[in-house]
Protein backbone atom coordinates (compact mmCIF):
# COMPACT_ATOMS: atom_id res chain seq x y z
CA UNK A 1 0.00 0.00 0.00
CA UNK A 2 1.19 3.53 -1.00
CA UNK A 3 1.42 5.58 2.18
CA UNK A 4 -0.53 9.02 1.98
CA UNK A 5 0.94 12.34 3.32
CA UNK A 6 -0.78 13.99 5.53
CA UNK A 7 1.39 16.36 6.81
CA UNK A 8 3.50 17.74 4.41
CA UNK A 9 6.42 19.88 5.65
CA UNK A 10 5.08 23.36 5.61
CA UNK A 11 2.41 22.05 7.47
CA UNK A 12 4.56 20.43 9.97
CA UNK A 13 6.75 23.62 10.62
CA UNK A 14 3.49 25.88 10.71
CA UNK A 15 1.86 22.88 13.06
CA UNK A 16 5.32 23.15 15.50
CA UNK A 17 4.68 27.00 15.28
CA UNK A 18 1.24 26.85 16.74
CA UNK A 19 2.16 23.87 19.56
CA UNK A 20 4.97 26.51 20.71
CA UNK A 21 2.22 29.24 21.08
CA UNK A 22 0.07 26.95 22.88
CA UNK A 23 2.65 25.90 25.38
CA UNK A 24 4.23 29.88 26.17
CA UNK A 25 0.62 30.65 26.38
CA UNK A 26 -0.19 28.15 29.14
CA UNK A 27 3.48 28.05 31.11
CA UNK A 28 3.72 32.19 30.18
CA UNK A 29 4.13 32.82 34.03
CA UNK A 30 6.82 30.26 34.73
CA UNK A 31 9.63 31.00 36.11
CA UNK A 32 12.89 28.02 35.18
CA UNK A 33 10.72 25.21 35.91
CA UNK A 34 9.23 24.29 32.85
CA UNK A 35 10.71 20.98 31.38
CA UNK A 36 10.02 19.15 27.59
CA UNK A 37 10.63 15.42 28.07
CA UNK A 38 10.81 13.87 24.88
CA UNK A 39 9.75 10.04 24.34
CA UNK A 40 12.65 8.06 22.97
CA UNK A 41 13.27 7.74 20.15
CA UNK A 42 11.14 10.26 18.16
CA UNK A 43 9.62 12.29 20.72
CA UNK A 44 13.71 13.48 21.87
CA UNK A 45 13.82 15.70 18.24
CA UNK A 46 10.27 16.77 19.07
CA UNK A 47 10.94 18.51 22.61
CA UNK A 48 14.49 19.86 21.13
CA UNK A 49 12.25 21.73 18.36
CA UNK A 50 9.70 22.83 20.97
CA UNK A 51 12.59 24.11 23.26
CA UNK A 52 14.23 25.91 20.65
CA UNK A 53 10.98 27.83 19.13
CA UNK A 54 9.76 28.58 22.85
CA UNK A 55 13.15 29.69 22.97
CA UNK A 56 12.96 32.51 20.29
CA UNK A 57 9.31 33.72 21.42
CA UNK A 58 10.28 34.26 25.27
CA UNK A 59 14.00 34.21 25.40
CA UNK A 60 14.21 31.58 27.89
CA UNK A 61 15.22 28.16 27.50
CA UNK A 62 13.16 25.25 28.91
CA UNK A 63 15.42 22.20 30.41
CA UNK A 64 15.08 19.46 28.00
CA UNK A 65 15.07 15.85 28.82
CA UNK A 66 14.93 12.10 27.10
CA UNK A 67 12.78 9.29 28.51
CA UNK A 68 13.60 5.33 27.46
CA UNK A 69 10.77 3.59 28.49
CA UNK A 70 11.59 0.32 27.54
CA UNK A 71 11.73 -0.76 31.31
CA UNK A 72 8.48 0.41 32.29
CA UNK A 73 6.72 -1.47 29.49
CA UNK A 74 3.70 -3.79 30.26
CA UNK A 75 4.22 -6.11 27.79
CA UNK A 76 7.56 -6.91 27.96
CA UNK A 77 6.88 -10.98 28.18
CA UNK A 78 5.08 -10.22 24.68
CA UNK A 79 7.88 -8.54 23.05
CA UNK A 80 9.32 -11.09 20.63
CA UNK A 81 12.57 -9.99 20.11
CA UNK A 82 14.60 -7.79 23.05
CA UNK A 83 14.26 -3.96 22.82
CA UNK A 84 17.45 -2.79 22.98
CA UNK A 85 17.24 -0.02 26.29
CA UNK A 86 18.61 3.57 25.96
CA UNK A 87 19.34 5.95 28.23
CA UNK A 88 16.82 8.12 30.20
CA UNK A 89 18.39 11.48 30.64
CA UNK A 90 16.83 13.92 32.79
CA UNK A 91 19.37 16.87 33.64
CA UNK A 92 16.97 18.68 35.61
CA UNK A 93 15.30 18.69 39.51
CA UNK A 94 11.84 16.97 39.02
CA UNK A 95 10.28 18.24 42.23
CA UNK A 96 7.87 20.99 41.34
CA UNK A 97 9.20 21.24 37.50
CA UNK A 98 5.94 21.33 35.16
CA UNK A 99 6.83 18.87 32.63
CA UNK A 100 5.35 18.61 29.22
CA UNK A 101 5.91 15.14 27.89
CA UNK A 102 6.56 15.04 24.08
CA UNK A 103 5.58 11.91 21.71
CA UNK A 104 5.24 11.73 18.35
CA UNK A 105 2.35 9.49 17.80
CA UNK A 106 -0.54 8.92 20.90
CA UNK A 107 -2.46 5.58 20.31
CA UNK A 108 -3.32 2.99 22.76
CA UNK A 109 -1.92 5.33 25.70
CA UNK A 110 -0.20 2.82 27.28
CA UNK A 111 3.65 4.16 26.70
CA UNK A 112 2.50 7.26 27.93
CA UNK A 113 1.15 5.29 30.88
CA UNK A 114 4.63 3.88 31.23
CA UNK A 115 6.16 7.21 30.42
CA UNK A 116 4.33 8.90 33.73
CA UNK A 117 5.22 5.65 35.77
CA UNK A 118 9.30 6.41 35.13
CA UNK A 119 8.69 10.26 35.72
CA UNK A 120 7.47 9.92 38.82
CA UNK A 121 10.13 7.33 39.99
CA UNK A 122 12.34 11.06 39.28
CA UNK A 123 10.27 13.03 42.01
CA UNK A 124 7.12 14.72 42.45
CA UNK A 125 6.66 17.03 39.52
CA UNK A 126 4.06 19.50 39.59
CA UNK A 127 2.03 19.17 36.83
CA UNK A 128 2.85 16.29 33.78
CA UNK A 129 1.30 17.38 30.13
CA UNK A 130 1.19 15.25 27.35
CA UNK A 131 2.42 16.83 23.56
CA UNK A 132 1.27 14.82 20.70
CA UNK A 133 2.01 15.19 17.04
CA UNK A 134 -0.74 13.33 15.89
CA UNK A 135 -3.18 11.94 17.86
CA UNK A 136 -4.95 8.63 15.83
CA UNK A 137 -7.52 7.39 18.34
CA UNK A 138 -8.16 3.69 19.90
CA UNK A 139 -7.08 4.60 23.55
CA UNK A 140 -7.15 1.72 25.59
CA UNK A 141 -6.39 3.79 28.34
CA UNK A 142 -7.86 6.81 30.00
CA UNK A 143 -5.38 9.02 29.12
CA UNK A 144 -5.37 12.34 26.66
CA UNK A 145 -3.24 14.78 25.46
CA UNK A 146 -3.07 18.60 26.40
CA UNK A 147 -1.35 19.81 23.17
CA UNK A 148 -2.71 18.05 20.01
CA UNK A 149 -0.25 18.39 16.07
CA UNK A 150 -3.83 17.17 14.26
CA UNK A 151 -6.05 14.25 15.24
CA UNK A 152 -6.50 11.48 12.44
CA UNK A 153 -9.17 9.24 11.77
CA UNK A 154 -7.12 5.51 11.25
CA UNK A 155 -8.20 2.13 11.06
CA UNK A 156 -6.90 -0.23 13.99
CA UNK A 157 -4.40 -1.71 11.48
CA UNK A 158 -3.28 1.31 9.86
CA UNK A 159 0.63 2.51 10.99
CA UNK A 160 1.25 6.35 10.95
CA UNK A 161 4.58 7.69 10.93
CA UNK A 162 5.57 11.28 12.11
CA UNK A 163 8.78 11.62 10.04
CA UNK A 164 12.02 14.32 11.07
CA UNK A 165 14.53 16.12 9.49
CA UNK A 166 16.99 14.79 12.33
CA UNK A 167 16.47 11.05 11.68
CA UNK A 168 14.61 10.45 8.20
CA UNK A 169 15.50 14.04 6.21
CA UNK A 170 12.77 15.28 6.03
CA UNK A 171 9.55 16.62 8.32
CA UNK A 172 6.55 14.80 7.19
CA UNK A 173 3.73 12.69 8.60
CA UNK A 174 2.64 9.37 6.70
CA UNK A 175 -0.29 6.90 6.98
CA UNK A 176 0.42 3.79 5.74
CA UNK A 177 -2.54 1.87 4.93
CA UNK A 178 -1.77 -1.47 5.70
CA UNK A 179 -3.25 -4.57 6.79
CA UNK A 180 -6.42 -2.56 7.39
CA UNK A 181 -9.53 -4.53 8.87
CA UNK B 1 18.84 -8.14 19.82
CA UNK B 2 19.16 -10.87 22.62
CA UNK B 3 21.37 -13.52 23.91
CA UNK B 4 21.25 -16.78 21.85
CA UNK B 5 21.54 -18.88 24.57
CA UNK B 6 19.10 -19.48 27.69
CA UNK B 7 22.09 -19.69 29.94
CA UNK B 8 25.07 -17.30 30.80
CA UNK B 9 27.44 -19.99 31.45
CA UNK B 10 31.43 -18.77 30.09
CA UNK B 11 32.39 -16.05 28.07
CA UNK B 12 33.67 -18.80 25.53
CA UNK B 13 30.39 -19.05 23.74
CA UNK B 14 29.76 -15.19 23.46
CA UNK B 15 30.34 -13.97 20.26
CA UNK B 16 31.56 -10.54 20.54
CA UNK B 17 28.37 -8.94 19.22
CA UNK B 18 26.51 -10.65 22.05
CA UNK B 19 29.34 -8.94 24.60
CA UNK B 20 29.18 -5.42 23.10
CA UNK B 21 24.95 -5.98 23.47
CA UNK B 22 25.35 -6.78 27.20
CA UNK B 23 28.10 -3.72 27.53
CA UNK B 24 25.65 -1.61 26.05
CA UNK B 25 22.26 -2.81 27.74
CA UNK B 26 24.43 -2.16 31.17
CA UNK B 27 25.28 1.52 30.41
CA UNK B 28 21.67 2.24 30.56
CA UNK B 29 21.26 0.55 33.89
CA UNK B 30 24.16 2.21 35.51
CA UNK B 31 21.35 5.50 35.75
CA UNK B 32 19.24 3.62 37.40
CA UNK B 33 21.91 3.17 40.49
CA UNK B 34 22.31 7.16 40.29
CA UNK B 35 18.61 7.47 40.88
CA UNK B 36 16.98 8.60 44.56
CA UNK B 37 14.63 5.84 43.82
CA UNK B 38 16.86 2.74 42.05
CA UNK B 39 14.24 0.54 41.59
CA UNK B 40 12.87 -0.02 37.95
CA UNK B 41 9.36 -2.36 37.38
CA UNK B 42 10.67 -4.78 34.43
CA UNK B 43 11.26 -7.87 36.18
CA UNK B 44 8.06 -8.04 38.82
CA UNK B 45 6.68 -11.45 39.43
CA UNK B 46 10.24 -12.81 38.38
CA UNK B 47 12.00 -14.80 41.10
CA UNK B 48 15.94 -14.96 40.86
CA UNK B 49 17.70 -18.00 43.35
CA UNK B 50 21.20 -17.44 44.46
CA UNK B 51 22.47 -20.59 44.86
CA UNK B 52 26.21 -20.22 46.65
CA UNK B 53 28.24 -23.06 47.69
CA UNK B 54 31.76 -20.91 47.94
CA UNK B 55 31.65 -17.63 50.11
CA UNK B 56 30.76 -14.65 48.49
CA UNK B 57 30.16 -10.90 49.71
CA UNK B 58 30.39 -9.06 46.24
CA UNK B 59 28.96 -11.08 43.85
CA UNK B 60 26.32 -12.79 45.80
CA UNK B 61 25.26 -9.05 47.22
CA UNK B 62 25.59 -7.91 43.56
CA UNK B 63 23.26 -10.46 42.06
CA UNK B 64 20.71 -9.63 44.83
CA UNK B 65 20.55 -5.82 44.64
CA UNK B 66 20.44 -6.29 40.61
CA UNK B 67 17.63 -8.51 40.71
CA UNK B 68 15.94 -5.86 43.59
CA UNK B 69 16.44 -2.93 41.67
CA UNK B 70 14.55 -4.58 38.20
CA UNK B 71 11.67 -5.39 40.91
CA UNK B 72 12.42 -9.43 40.68
CA UNK B 73 12.43 -11.22 44.19
CA UNK B 74 15.75 -12.72 45.03
CA UNK B 75 16.29 -15.69 47.36
CA UNK B 76 19.72 -16.34 48.47
CA UNK B 77 20.81 -19.87 49.36
CA UNK B 78 24.13 -20.60 50.95
CA UNK B 79 25.79 -23.75 51.74
CA UNK B 80 26.04 -23.40 55.44
CA UNK B 81 22.26 -22.88 55.62
CA UNK B 82 21.27 -25.31 53.39
CA UNK B 83 20.12 -28.75 52.70
CA UNK B 84 23.96 -29.59 51.40
CA UNK B 85 25.17 -29.58 55.06
CA UNK B 86 22.75 -32.66 55.14
CA UNK B 87 24.09 -34.79 52.73
CA UNK B 88 21.73 -33.53 49.50
CA UNK B 89 23.12 -33.79 46.38
CA UNK B 90 23.63 -30.95 44.17
CA UNK B 91 21.15 -32.77 41.59
CA UNK B 92 18.38 -33.52 44.29
CA UNK B 93 18.44 -29.71 45.37
CA UNK B 94 18.14 -28.30 41.88
CA UNK B 95 15.26 -30.79 41.23
CA UNK B 96 13.52 -29.22 44.48
CA UNK B 97 14.61 -25.32 43.41
CA UNK B 98 13.07 -26.30 39.89
CA UNK B 99 9.91 -27.52 41.79
CA UNK B 100 9.58 -24.06 42.73
CA UNK B 101 9.80 -22.53 39.67
CA UNK B 102 12.23 -20.00 39.82
CA UNK B 103 12.58 -17.97 36.76
CA UNK B 104 16.66 -17.04 37.12
CA UNK B 105 19.36 -18.99 38.95
CA UNK B 106 22.44 -18.00 40.00
CA UNK B 107 24.91 -20.55 41.52
CA UNK B 108 28.48 -20.52 42.36
CA UNK B 109 30.18 -23.53 43.21
CA UNK B 110 34.04 -24.84 43.67
CA UNK B 111 33.53 -27.67 41.24
CA UNK B 112 34.49 -26.73 37.40
CA UNK B 113 31.30 -27.21 35.25
CA UNK B 114 29.16 -27.70 37.88
CA UNK B 115 26.54 -24.79 36.34
CA UNK B 116 26.39 -26.71 33.36
CA UNK B 117 25.06 -29.94 34.84
CA UNK B 118 22.68 -27.85 36.52
CA UNK B 119 21.68 -26.04 33.19
CA UNK B 120 20.95 -29.07 31.46
CA UNK B 121 18.64 -30.26 34.23
CA UNK B 122 16.51 -27.17 34.84
CA UNK B 123 13.83 -24.49 32.84
CA UNK B 124 15.49 -21.98 34.78
CA UNK B 125 18.19 -19.68 33.08
CA UNK B 126 21.31 -20.21 34.75
CA UNK B 127 23.85 -17.66 35.42
CA UNK B 128 27.70 -19.21 36.52
CA UNK B 129 28.50 -16.90 39.41
CA UNK B 130 31.86 -18.41 39.22
CA UNK B 131 32.32 -22.31 38.95
CA UNK B 132 36.10 -23.76 40.03
CA UNK B 133 39.16 -22.90 38.69
CA UNK B 134 37.10 -22.78 35.16
CA UNK B 135 34.97 -19.45 34.78
CA UNK B 136 33.46 -16.38 35.98
CA UNK B 137 31.70 -14.42 33.22
CA UNK B 138 29.92 -11.60 34.76
CA UNK B 139 32.99 -10.59 36.55
CA UNK B 140 34.76 -10.52 32.99
CA UNK B 141 31.83 -8.63 31.81
CA UNK B 142 32.07 -5.87 34.81
CA UNK B 143 36.24 -5.88 34.21
CA UNK B 144 35.37 -4.78 30.29
CA UNK B 145 32.55 -2.70 31.15
CA UNK B 146 34.82 -0.62 33.40
CA UNK B 147 37.37 -0.26 31.07
CA UNK B 148 35.26 0.40 28.16
CA UNK B 149 33.72 3.51 30.16
CA UNK B 150 37.39 5.10 30.69
CA UNK B 151 39.15 3.93 27.48
CA UNK B 152 36.30 4.04 24.98
CA UNK B 153 37.13 1.10 23.73
CA UNK B 154 38.44 -2.56 24.32
CA UNK B 155 40.19 -2.61 20.77
CA UNK B 156 44.09 -2.21 20.76
CA UNK B 157 44.50 -2.03 24.44
CA UNK B 158 47.83 -4.03 26.42
CA UNK B 159 46.32 -5.43 29.13
CA UNK B 160 48.73 -6.83 31.51
CA UNK B 161 47.36 -9.85 34.18
CA UNK B 162 49.21 -10.79 36.91
CA UNK B 163 49.21 -12.81 40.35
CA UNK B 164 47.75 -16.09 40.55
CA UNK B 165 46.87 -17.07 37.32
CA UNK B 166 46.52 -20.72 37.99
CA UNK B 167 43.15 -20.76 40.26
CA UNK B 168 41.74 -17.61 38.62
CA UNK B 169 38.42 -18.08 36.98
CA UNK B 170 38.38 -14.24 36.25
CA UNK B 171 41.74 -14.75 34.51
CA UNK B 172 40.57 -16.99 31.97
CA UNK B 173 37.15 -15.56 31.46
CA UNK B 174 39.18 -12.31 30.98
CA UNK B 175 41.03 -13.42 28.90
CA UNK B 176 38.50 -14.80 26.75
CA UNK B 177 36.57 -11.99 26.20
CA UNK B 178 39.52 -9.32 25.78
CA UNK B 179 41.11 -11.31 22.89
CA UNK B 180 37.22 -11.42 21.57
CA UNK B 181 37.21 -7.78 21.39
CA UNK B 182 40.72 -7.10 20.09
CA UNK B 183 42.90 -6.19 23.45
CA UNK B 184 46.28 -7.47 23.42
CA UNK B 185 47.02 -9.35 26.92
CA UNK B 186 50.01 -10.42 28.55
CA UNK B 187 50.39 -11.97 32.02
CA UNK B 188 52.58 -12.61 34.32
CA UNK B 189 52.84 -14.76 37.76
CA UNK B 190 55.24 -16.64 39.53
CA UNK B 191 56.18 -20.10 37.07
CA UNK B 192 54.08 -22.28 39.78
CA UNK B 193 50.76 -20.17 39.36
CA UNK B 194 50.84 -19.97 35.38
CA UNK B 195 48.57 -22.54 33.60
CA UNK B 196 50.26 -24.68 31.20
CA UNK B 197 49.96 -23.75 27.32
CA UNK B 198 48.27 -20.74 28.71
CA UNK B 199 49.77 -19.01 25.34
CA UNK B 200 47.57 -21.07 23.27
CA UNK B 201 44.12 -18.89 24.89
CA UNK B 202 46.40 -16.38 23.34
CA UNK B 203 48.05 -14.54 26.07
CA UNK B 204 51.44 -13.40 26.04
CA UNK B 205 52.95 -14.78 29.13
CA UNK B 206 55.75 -12.22 30.63
CA UNK B 207 59.03 -13.00 32.44
CA UNK B 208 58.56 -10.60 35.25
CA UNK B 209 55.84 -8.22 36.37
CA UNK B 210 57.82 -5.56 35.10
CA UNK B 211 57.50 -6.36 31.41
CA UNK B 212 53.97 -7.58 31.93
CA UNK B 213 52.93 -4.29 32.62
CA UNK B 214 55.42 -1.97 30.77
CA UNK B 215 53.58 0.58 28.47
CA UNK B 216 49.89 -0.88 29.76
CA UNK B 217 46.76 0.75 29.20
CA UNK B 218 45.35 -1.66 32.07
CA UNK B 219 46.74 -3.62 34.67
CA UNK B 220 44.38 -6.51 36.52
CA UNK B 221 45.41 -7.70 39.71
CA UNK B 222 44.73 -11.02 41.13
CA UNK B 223 44.04 -12.45 44.03
CA UNK B 224 46.56 -15.02 45.75
CA UNK B 225 44.59 -17.58 46.56
CA UNK B 226 45.47 -19.39 49.21
CA UNK B 227 42.34 -21.56 49.79
CA UNK B 228 42.69 -23.32 46.95
CA UNK B 229 46.43 -24.25 47.31
CA UNK B 230 47.51 -27.21 48.84
CA UNK B 231 51.43 -27.31 48.53
CA UNK B 232 53.65 -24.40 48.63
CA UNK B 233 53.76 -22.85 45.43
CA UNK B 234 56.20 -19.76 46.39
CA UNK B 235 58.39 -19.57 49.57
CA UNK B 236 56.88 -16.45 51.43
CA UNK B 237 54.73 -13.64 51.47
CA UNK B 238 58.06 -11.74 51.42
CA UNK B 239 58.97 -12.64 48.58
CA UNK B 240 55.38 -13.24 46.59
CA UNK B 241 55.69 -9.24 47.55
CA UNK B 242 58.95 -8.03 46.47
CA UNK B 243 58.26 -9.96 43.09
CA UNK B 244 54.63 -9.98 41.91
CA UNK B 245 53.23 -7.05 43.73
CA UNK B 246 51.87 -4.07 42.30
CA UNK B 247 54.10 -0.90 43.97
CA UNK B 248 53.55 2.35 43.72
CA UNK B 249 57.19 2.13 41.75
CA UNK B 250 55.98 -0.57 39.16
CA UNK B 251 52.97 1.43 38.12
CA UNK B 252 55.07 4.19 36.33
CA UNK B 253 56.71 1.44 33.94
CA UNK B 254 52.91 1.65 32.70
CA UNK B 255 50.90 4.87 30.56
CA UNK B 256 50.74 7.85 32.75
CA UNK B 257 47.00 6.91 32.20
CA UNK B 258 46.95 3.32 33.52
CA UNK B 259 44.06 1.89 35.39
CA UNK B 260 44.35 -0.79 37.97
CA UNK B 261 41.78 -2.99 38.14
CA UNK B 262 41.40 -6.30 40.67
CA UNK B 263 38.04 -8.11 41.38
CA UNK B 264 38.21 -8.52 45.48
CA UNK B 265 38.95 -9.36 47.70
CA UNK B 266 42.00 -7.92 48.04
CA UNK B 267 45.20 -8.82 49.95
CA UNK B 268 46.59 -5.68 51.07
CA UNK B 269 50.48 -6.09 51.25
CA UNK B 270 50.44 -9.62 49.06
CA UNK B 271 49.64 -8.76 45.51
CA UNK B 272 48.78 -5.38 45.78
CA UNK B 273 50.19 -1.63 47.98
CA UNK B 274 47.75 -0.66 49.96
CA UNK B 275 48.88 2.62 48.52
CA UNK B 276 47.85 1.23 45.01
CA UNK B 277 45.22 -0.15 46.26
CA UNK B 278 43.59 3.15 47.68
CA UNK B 279 45.49 5.12 45.04
CA UNK B 280 45.03 7.51 42.25
CA UNK B 281 44.55 4.93 39.10
CA UNK B 282 42.87 2.51 41.07
CA UNK B 283 38.88 1.67 39.91
CA UNK B 284 38.30 -1.27 42.44
CA UNK B 285 35.20 0.09 43.66
CA UNK B 286 34.02 1.53 40.62
CA UNK B 287 33.95 -1.71 39.55
CA UNK B 288 31.69 -2.85 42.08
CA UNK B 289 29.24 -0.41 41.18
CA UNK B 290 29.40 -1.26 37.74
CA UNK B 291 29.17 -4.89 38.72
CA UNK B 292 25.50 -4.03 39.44
CA UNK B 293 24.59 -2.61 36.26
CA UNK B 294 26.30 -5.64 34.41
CA UNK B 295 23.84 -8.27 36.25
CA UNK B 296 20.97 -6.13 35.51
CA UNK B 297 21.72 -6.25 32.31
CA UNK B 298 22.27 -10.34 32.38
CA UNK B 299 19.32 -10.97 33.93
CA UNK B 300 17.27 -8.82 31.75
CA UNK B 301 18.68 -10.03 28.82
CA UNK B 302 18.30 -14.00 29.82
CA UNK B 303 14.34 -13.15 31.31
CA UNK B 304 13.59 -11.47 28.01
CA UNK B 305 15.02 -14.09 25.63
CA UNK B 306 13.49 -17.20 27.66
CA UNK B 307 10.13 -14.78 27.51
CA UNK B 308 10.19 -14.73 24.04
CA UNK B 309 10.77 -18.66 23.35
CA UNK B 310 7.44 -19.29 25.05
Amino acid sequence: MKPKVVMDSGTFQATLDRLVSEIVERTGGLEGSLALVGIRTRGVPLARRLAQGIEARTGRTPSIGALDITLYRDDLTAVGAQPIVRKTELPFAMDDAWVVLVDDVLFTGRTVRAAITALIDFGRPRKIELLVMVDRGWRELPIQADYVGRTLETERGHTVQVLLAEEDGGDEVVLVENGSE
Amino acid sequence: MRLRQKDLLDIESLSSEEIALVLDTATSFKEIGTRAIKKVPTLRGRTVVNLFYEPSTRTRVSFEIAAKRLSADAVNVSVSGSSAVKGETLLDTVRNLQAMAPDVLVIRHSASGAPYFVARRLEAAVVNAGDGMHEHPTQALLDAFTIRERKGTLSGLKVAIVGDLLHSRVFRSNLRLLTCMGSEVSIAGPPTLVPPEVEKLGAKVALSIEEAIADADVVMMLRVQKERMQGAYFPSVREYFRLYALTRARIELAKPDVIILHPGPINRGLEIESAVADGPYSLILEQVTNGVAIRMAVLYLLTGAGAAES
